[in-house]
């Protein structure tokens, strides 16, 4: 679909956010990426999730590496600067970033090949060290760049296009990020987007390290019987935790679910998380339960979605290092140059 | 065959002492100690660690030229040297000029058969002394070592006074007052033997002198952590290696004294030890995309891992700074030895056409220079800057001019266009050539909120940064890289020219460690009556005096610390010369190149060259 150019001229009574924005304000150029391709309706809930929150669209950092949905961040959010690092090595490159300039929003967009095989290390480390960030993996099992090749997260047993059996453990994304620290832990489905938007803003106003699985099928390497990321074995294997719906600070809540089946987390920034709790025993404050309640669920083959654990109160990579409240690209040599007097103490002390 | 007795050197301010130590036991800041006194008595000294990739229990040497002319090239031969390491005793006592010295710890008695007649013997009971005067073990080891500095100081006559000195400056007003004094009483011990015991002084010994004025000194790495400071660095992404581990250390230490808000107390610099050399150099080019000034320090196999990366940035063009602390190579080759051999990895890192900008510094004074030029030139340029250190320079203190910052200097930025700018309607095309010197101009990330925004990426690209295969748009950009270089060619440190004190046709061309041998070599060489020409490159690529250096010579040396000639190889594609005209000159054990290799391997080629000039 890609020869068509997209209408430059906005409808004129397209509904404005509070900023100021419409809908369209936070598109890109037409996806060039399969038809029916489940990251192109991540990138739809991206763009609904920046609009939903009244963020301006240059206040966002899009981050990516390489691989089909490393490609996507050309097709949201045209108005940001996006950067197409190289392969694996986006967590590192947004945490540059992000340490030069702490005031703008850190959307790293990655795959299951991208972070999870040759990136496994970033992104472990990236989570460990707690980036301000939300990141998301746009999960199918497979290389499509490279026509059908497993990755790191295919499961054993799945069956890829040309018939091959997988013979290797997955790595399960979720379960690493849990481990190491990350604050918000969320998996979804690209075909649910009453889902995966609030966990999307959830993520954006997080202000730690966030991290959302988004299994999201190849339709054309990965969407066969056998596979175990199809849009069908999804859907039929779908154990949803919760459903989140999410709240900026000054929106009224109201009360539409009993209590006892809902959780409304306050976020750092003073937005709200409220969880409807498909599940009574499942607590998503608690890190350890979490990963215990899911891997159960994995050993019955079923795929855990919604928000899994989070911290309402998260640090972050600046709070550790303890670094400056102004970003740092904005020094000056005033505040960075010790000057000549200091330098002739120094002198003299290496005499 | 016993060596004869030999005549005993004299020497006055002109000697080589070596300590072979055992490593772990305390003796480097002894070491340091001797040094730093005998440069008191005004005497220039360069001493050298050779130290083994060990933590413990291994063999490791300190030595130390005391020159009065101020070369502080390594000299090669050993006048004296003070044995404390039995592991290595016979190597080191072969090491010994005829004539030369020997002191060693005489507590436990050795058979003669271990003593050379040609060596004086200088025996010290050190253990004795140390277990008769300390119960603590650790302090038996710590001041047996302060004891041979004591016992040095009156065979080489240095002055007990410049040793209080050095003791109050380290201790006194520093709750450390107990130090002050058992030291003193350490060194003391050591003096009283050599009083009592032998002749002394020795015929080699320090004289006072006023050669060192005020000069510093220091080591490179410290050196070059203080310029990143100083030259503007907020982020800091580096993997431990040896040897440049020390520089982001340094600059934590700097940091925490120099660049902490005094009102909040928050830092004004972020400093991340990264998983490995792939994530620190991508932390330097996501910081330096988004506008910080930013640096990682690594050696050679860290390059090695970081050329993707490096690629990305000379493509993308995201300013970049590298220290590149080099290192033996190839592979983990020789960690704790020194080489100039990442000059053709550094200039051509990473897969493509690529060419990447390099500084040479000869010693920690440069260190310091360098790494604050290379922020501005990363920024300027928009590319990455290797800063060719080595660990000769990078980890031995050295004495050099002192550091200078003039208040007035302003960072260059570079060419990054403003809100106002694009609000006033200025075109931009993130990868124009708008001003004719292959520059481009660029936004940084969140600045306009509807112009100025544009995709990073590693493939090619139009002009304006749009996603491009297009033939034109990849020859445009690639050709418009070229001419970026030329325009660094402009802007990097200029050559050094020393030219000989009669008109020759021989030139030398050398740089970086190589430097201070050199600068011996010549004075040797013209001594005899061999006049060259020198120049010291401090960049690549090279300005237009490099290729007219090489054009007024008929012969030009060149001399480089690597097996293949690589600075060599870099002349001769660079500026198209006939190779036939550039001599080698490569030296690579690891050691530092001396100028008595310099001098003989420029003497054993010249009657070669008579010749055919």
């Amino acid at each position: 679909m890609t020869y068509l150019a997209k209408p430059k001229l906005h409808h004129p009574t397209l509904q404005t956010n509070k900023v100021g924005y419409t809908r369209r304000d936070y598109e890109g150029p037409v996806s060039t990426l399969c038809a029916g391709c489940g990251h192109d309706s991540i990138s739809a809930a991206i763009i609904q999730a920046c609009w939903e929150l009244d963020i301006e669209p240059h206040r966002v950092a899009k981050l990516s590496g390489i691989g089909c949905s490393s490609k996507t961040p050309t097709y949201f959010l045209g108005a940001s600067h996006g950067f197409n690092t190289v392969h694996g090595r986006m967590p590192s490159v947004l945490t540059g970033a992000n340490l030069a300039n702490r005031d703008l929003l850190y959307l790293g967009v990655s795959g299951d090949g991208d972070s999870a095989s040759i990136g496994l290390g970033q992104f472990a480390n990236a989570m460990r060290r707690g980036v301000n960030m939300a990141y998301i993996v746009e999960n199918n099992g497979v290389y499509g760049l490279t026509k059908g090749q497993f990755s790191a997260t295919a499961d054993r047993g799945s069956k890829s296009k040309k018939g091959i059996i997988n013979t290797d453990n997955p790595i399960d994304l979720v379960g690493i990020a849990l481990q190491l620290g990350a604050t918000y832990v969320a998996r979804s489905f690209s075909g649910d987007k009453a889902q995966l938007v609030p966990l999307i803003k959830g993520a954006l106003a997080h202000g730690g390290a966030a991290f959302i699985d988004v299994i999201s099928p190849c339709v054309t390497f990965n969407n066969h019987s056998g596979s175990t990321k199809s849009y069908e074995h999804i859907r039929q294997n779908n154990e949803a935790v919760s459903v989140i719906d999410f709240y900026t600070p000054g929106h009224e809540i109201t009360a539409e679910y009993s209590p006892g089946t809902v959780i409304d987390v306050e976020q750092h920034d003073g937005s709200t998380l409220r969880l409807r709790k498909l599940h009574e025993d499942y607590d998503p404050t608690d890190r350890y339960a979490a990963m215990s309640y899911m891997n159960a669920h994995a050993a019955r083959g079923e795929v855990v979605t919604g928000l899994l654990y989070v911290d309402a109160l998260p640090t972050d990579l600046h709070t550790s290092l303890n670094t400056s409240g102004h970003p740092l690209n904005s020094l000056g040599v005033e505040q960075l140059c010790p000057g000549a007097q200091a330098l002739d103490k120094i002198n003299a002390a290496l005499r | 065959m016993k060596p004869k007795e030999a005549v005993p050197i004299t020497a006055i301010n002109d000697f080589v002492i070596k300590f072979a130590n055992v490593n772990g036991s305390g003796s480097a800041s002894a070491n340091e100690l001797f040094a730093k006194a005998v440069m008191r008595m005004g005497v220039p000294v360069s001493p050298r660690n050779i130290f083994p990739s060990n933590i413990q229990g291994m063999p490791t040497w300190y030595e130390a030229r005391i020159c009065e002319k101020g070369y502080h090239g390594r000299r090669g031969g050993v006048d004296m040297m003070v044995a404390m390491n039995p592991q290595t005793w016979d190597s080191d006592l072969a090491e010994i000029e005829p004539g030369g010295y020997l002191l060693y710890d005489s507590t436990r008695p050795m058979s003669p058969e271990k003593f050379r007649a040609d060596v004086q013997t200088l025996a010290v009971p050190l253990t004795e002394l140390a277990n008769a005067a300390y119960s603590d073990p650790r302090q038996r080891q710590l001041f047996k070592n302060i004891i041979y500095v004591g016992a040095l100081s009156v065979l080489l006559d240095v002055d007990v006074e410049v040793f209080d000195t050095l003791f109050a400056e380290q201790y006194q007003g520093r709750g450390k007052e107990r130090l002050l004094e058992s030291n003193r009483q350490a060194l003391q011990l050591g003096r009283d033997y050599v009083s009592q015991h032998l002749q002394a002084p020795l015929p080699i010994r320090v004289r006072r002198s006023d050669n060192v004025g005020d000069q510093i000194f220091t080591d490179g790495n410290s050196a070059a952590a203080l310029g990143l400071v100083y030259g503007g660095a907020t982020v800091a992404a580096w993997y431990p290696i040896t040897p440049s581990s020390s520089i982001p250390e340094a600059f934590q230490k700097y940091c925490a004294k120099y660049r902490v808000d005094a009102n909040t107390g928050r830092c004004n610099y972020a400093i991340v030890q990264a998983e490995d050399e792939l994530a620190s150099i991508g932390m330097v080019v996501g910081a330096g995309w988004n506008g910080a000034r930013s640096f990682t320090a690594t050696s050679g196999p860290g390059i090695s891992l970081m050329t993707e990366f490096i690629g990305l940035a000379y493509f993308a063009e995201i300013p970049v700074t590298i220290i590149n602390v080099q290192r033996g190579g190839p592979s983990t080759g020789m960690p704790t030895r020194t080489q100039q051999s990442d000059l053709l990895a550094c200039a051509y890192a990473s897969h493509g056409d690529t060419k990447h900008v390099m500084l040479f510094p000869q010693d920690p004074h440069e260190c310091f220079e360098h790494a604050a030029a290379a922020l501005d030139l990363a920024d300027r340029l928009q590319t990455p800057i290797f800063v060719m250190s080595d660990l000769d320079i990078g980890m031995n203190q050295r004495l050099c001019k002192p550091f200078v910052w003039d208040d007035a200097r302003k960072y260059d930025t570079g060419k990054v266009m403003t809100a106002e700018e694009l609000e006033a309607g200025k075109d931009f095309g993130r990868y124009k050539d708008v001003d004719d010197d292959g520059i481009p101009w660029r936004t940084l990330p969140g600045s306009h909120p509807s112009k100025g925004a544009y995709f990073t990426r590693g493939t090619t690209k139009d002009s304006y940064a749009r996603y491009s295969e297009r033939g034109p748009d990849y020859i445009y950009n690639m050709e418009r890289l070229v001419k970026k270089f030329q325009t660094a060619a402009t802007l990097v440190p200029p050559p050094k020219i020393r030219n000989a004190a009669l008109a020759t046709r021989l030139g030398v061309i050398y740089f970086g460690s190589t430097t201070p041998a050199m600068r011996e070599a010549l004075d040797v060489l013209e001594a005899e009556g061999i006049y060259l020409d020198g120049m010291r490159l401090q960049a690549y690529p090279f300005p237009q005096s490099v290729r007219d250096f090489i054009a007024a010579h008929d012969r030009v040396f060149v001399v480089e610390q690597n097996r293949d000639a690589q600075m060599r190889t870099l002349l001769i594609d660079e500026l198209e010369v006939d190779s036939s005209r550039l001599v080698k000159v490569l030296h690579y054990d690891g050691t530092p190149i001396t100028a008595r290799f310099i001098a003989a391997a420029i003497r054993a080629s010249l009657p070669v060259l008579r010749e055919t000039v």
